[in-house]
């Protein structure tokens, strides 16, 4: 089974907070031997930062920072990439072509005086963001100004704290909580709030209708996603991430050489999985379900009135949320980040897998965001008492339904 | 929530035009609605009396700028029927070549205007690339994509040019796979947009009748009316086509509209194989008018959204005494509050969305 590229998190961010520190502490003895009366403090400062209660504390620092660039800059900006340039070709066109090429600086365009656009469009996102930063953040006249402001920065707070929990293998994950399932999904259901404080403060009719529609969709899939897991529960008796994927590793079926891996998919949580991709397609909003920004008959929905970086922040999310939902989707059902691993080379006594478990975590969900994108260019988008017919009268039933399974098969010995 | 009035319009994505739908809201449910046009008003039928007859075209090109040649064409029929002209066979051939193409044309923007009103961009690029096909072709003919300036008093501005018919076969067959192909899977066989669609927006025939709805809105209601049958003009008598009725349950909701209009691309592809094939190779394309007229001429076309009405009256000198111009849409739109009330706020996209609105031709 395949190893993890970060063996713990922690312990390779407590090296990276040593070194900041030892450079830090030459810094102050330098300032130190340059101004001679603030040699005696600042080797006392030194001393305090390398002490081990204080390196463990700014660790934790450096841990989340860690994660919020892995998660936001990496892969945020590449899964917003993935969907825009799959959506394109879907729709016979190229998409986004800002790249490295557009650069002004780039040495290699041939022609200096005029940018071109020949690569494959990483950068359009970057530059979209730099432009949503230079316009105006407007607060409209008639809303209700602190709300309205604190709106944006609920629903990115609330999304970020899911990554708080939420491992990307074994060893690099911020906080391996015991019960980091329903963390996760608690602060997940956490932004709707935010949606719809953000419709109400607007003060628009539009914002309200989108502001409304959230709330009122948010019973419809929430309960069909817990009860899902709650079905998930029966077979795997704990919402351990890291016991879930390693209940997963375990063989299924071994056909001649290829081992067939014991995921949750296969077996009685089959009606749970689908209830559940169901459900979190409506968590993130995307399309057959994003009742709440329909763009046609709302404008923008709940983010008519929001600017600027305002938008951006709640806009550019919406792929952090959808990352964030395949991977709870591979860890609860699809193995998490359980492959084979083929090879392992050594760097002294380091083992290095050649692929690692993080890339076959990745791996599942950008594909599962693929999946997802292709959905939703496909299909019209639903109304909104369509959704509820959907949730209440489709889902939960078919969630109960999957709990009976599931403790059916847990009677007669089916253990995850 | 109390009921409150929301402004879809003018600045809004549902529009497609400048108009404005004011529908009034319970929670999700409609429960009033009351269109507001006049955003785009011209003038067209004042500035048209001092105007000779033949600069008047420039000005009903103008009338909806996704389907210029029908319209242009009725102002033509309406002269030429006031001055007693008679258009060559050819001529005709090839007017019906150009409105059936501008038709489809006409309905492929809708199309690609209907799929974001429900929220699926895809088919919105997927109609506007095979648009391209039918432009290509009305360029050939006529020499210009948009605005096209080709009907003539007596005729057509020119000729078609040559290996036309077999451009225009290819196209034909390459489009009529992509329907079959594409869209179908897309639209037809999607369950999501027969939930959208089906039982919403739905006007009987009667009120369809009696608040003047014509053309596909009113063939979706089960209603055989075509003008292009009923009172025929130019060739249309000699060429095979079946207007496209809606037969089935739920007459006259948005899926029956949309079903009515999507048949009626692959009707006009036969439409114009025919047309190509029964036109005389060799011929004059147009007569020349008289400068002057005198009398009254009253003609109905099919255009591509209903029923396009124009009475030209002249008084002898060079130029209309009066023009009076019936649009379709502009008569469909006041039967829109019947179509939406009761229905869900995001229906309005889709019944709005399946009547077709063009706010060049409402508003004149």
């Amino acid at each position: 089974m395949s190893a993890p590229l970060v063996p713990s998190l922690f312990g390779s961010c407590y090296i990276l907070t040593g070194a900041i520190i030892w450079i830090v502490d030459k810094i102050l003895y330098a300032i130190g031997y340059v101004i001679p009366p603030l040699n005696g403090p600042l080797a006392a400062l030194g001393g305090w930062l390398a002490s081990p209660a204080v390196l463990t504390f700014l660790t934790w620092f450096v841990m989340v920072l860690v994660m919020v660039i892995w998660a936001v800059l990496l892969n945020l900006l590449t899964m917003m990439w993935v969907e825009r340039k799959v959506y394109s070709r879907l729709q016979d066109r190229y998409g986004i072509m800002i790249s490295i090429w557009s650069l002004p600086l780039w040495p290699f365009n041939r022609r200096k005086d005029k940018a071109t656009h020949r690569g494959w469009g990483f950068l359009q996102n970057v530059a979209d963001g730099m432009k949503l930063l230079q316009k105006e953040n407007i607060v409209p006249a008639a809303a209700d100004s602190m709300m309205f402001s604190v709106a944006p920065a609920w629903i990115a707070g609330t999304t970020l704290m899911v990554f708080a929990a939420l491992p990307w293998s074994s060893g690099l994950s911020v906080a391996n909580l015991d019960l980091g399932v329903l963390f996760i999904l608690a602060a997940f259901s956490l932004a709707p709030l935010g949606i719809l404080i953000a419709g109400w403060s607007s003060n628009n009719t539009s914002t309200l209708v989108g502001g409304m529609r959230s709330a009122a969709m948010l019973m419809a899939y929430e309960i069909p996603l817990i009860l899902a897991v709650i079905a998930l529960v029966f077979t795997t008796g704990s919402l351990d991430p890291q016991t879930l994927v390693l209940q997963q590793e375990q063989t299924l079926v071994a056909l001649g050489p290829v081992s067939i891996p014991r995921w949750n998919l296969f077996g009685p949580q089959v009606i749970g999985f689908i209830v559940f991709m169901v459900a979190i397609v409506a968590e993130m909003e995307r399309i057959p379900f994003d009742l709440p920004e329909a763009d046609a008959e709302l404008v923008e929905g709940w983010t008519t009135e929001l600017t600027g970086m305002r938008f951006g922040l709640v806009f550019g999310f919406k792929w952090l949320r959808m990352i964030a939902g395949a991977a709870l989707l591979s860890i609860l059902y699809l193995g998490g980040w359980s492959g084979p691993v083929f090879y392992t080379f050594y760097l002294g006594s380091v083992p290095i897998p050649i692929i690692p478990a993080e890339a076959w975590f990745m791996l599942r969900i950008y594909l599962l965001g693929i999946f997802f994108v292709l959905l939703s260019w496909a299909v019209p988008r639903v109304r909104i008492d369509q959704i509820l017919n959907i949730g209440w009268k489709r889902l939960i039933p078919l969630a109960l339904l999957a709990i009976l399974v599931a403790a059916a098969a847990r009677v007669f010995g089916y253990v995850g | 929530m109390p009921e409150f009035w929301i402004n879809m319009g003018p600045q809004h994505p549902m529009t497609h035009g400048l108009w404005n739908m004011k529908v009034k809201v319970d929670g999700e449910t409609i429960t009033d609605a009351k269109p507001e046009i006049g955003y785009l008003h011209r003038g067209v039928e004042k500035i048209a009396e001092v105007r000779e007859f033949q600069k008047v075209i420039v000005l009903t090109d103008r009338l909806c700028y996704v389907s210029s040649i029908t319209w242009s064409h009725a102002y033509c029929l309406a002269v030429e029927k006031m001055m007693g002209v008679e258009v060559p066979e050819r001529g005709q051939y090839l007017r019906v070549i150009a409105l059936e193409l501008q038709r489809i044309a006409s309905h492929l923007m809708w199309l690609a205007a209907y799929g974001p009103d429900l929220g699926l961009l895809t088919v919105l690029l997927w109609s506007l690339r095979e648009r391209e096909l039918f432009l290509d072709l009305i360029q050939l003919m006529s020499g210009a994509r948009m605005n096209q300036n080709y009907p003539r008093i007596g005729g057509v501005r020119n000729d078609i040019p040559e290996n036309f018919d077999a451009m225009c076969k290819r196209s034909i067959e390459h489009f009529l796979e992509k329907l079959d192909t594409d869209y179908e899977k897309m639209l037809h066989e999607s369950k999501i947009f027969h939930m959208r669609t089906q039982g919403v927006g739905k006007i009987s025939a009667a009120d369809a009748v009696n608040w003047g709805v014509t053309g596909p809105n009113l063939r979706a209601c089960g209603v055989n009316v075509d003008i292009r049958r009923l009172d025929p003009y130019e060739t249309y008598e000699e060429i095979d086509f079946e207007p496209q009725v809606w037969k089935g349950p739920d007459a006259g909701d948005s899926y029956s509209r949309f079903i009515c209009r999507f048949n009626e691309m692959r009707e006009s592809c036969a439409i114009i194989l025919q047309a190509l094939e029964k036109m005389p190779k060799e011929g004059a394309y147009r007569t020349k008018p008289p400068r002057r007229a005198e009398g009254e001429g009253y003609v109905r076309t099919e255009d591509s959204r209903g029923e396009a009405l124009f009475y030209v009256c002249g008084d002898g000198d060079d130029r209309p005494y009066r023009v009076k111009i019936r649009s379709p849409i502009f008569c469909t739109m006041a039967a829109t509050p019947l179509m939406l009330r009761g229905n869900k706020l995001a229906d309005s996209v889709a019944i709005l969305g399946s009547i077709d609105v063009c706010v060049g031709e409402i508003d004149k």
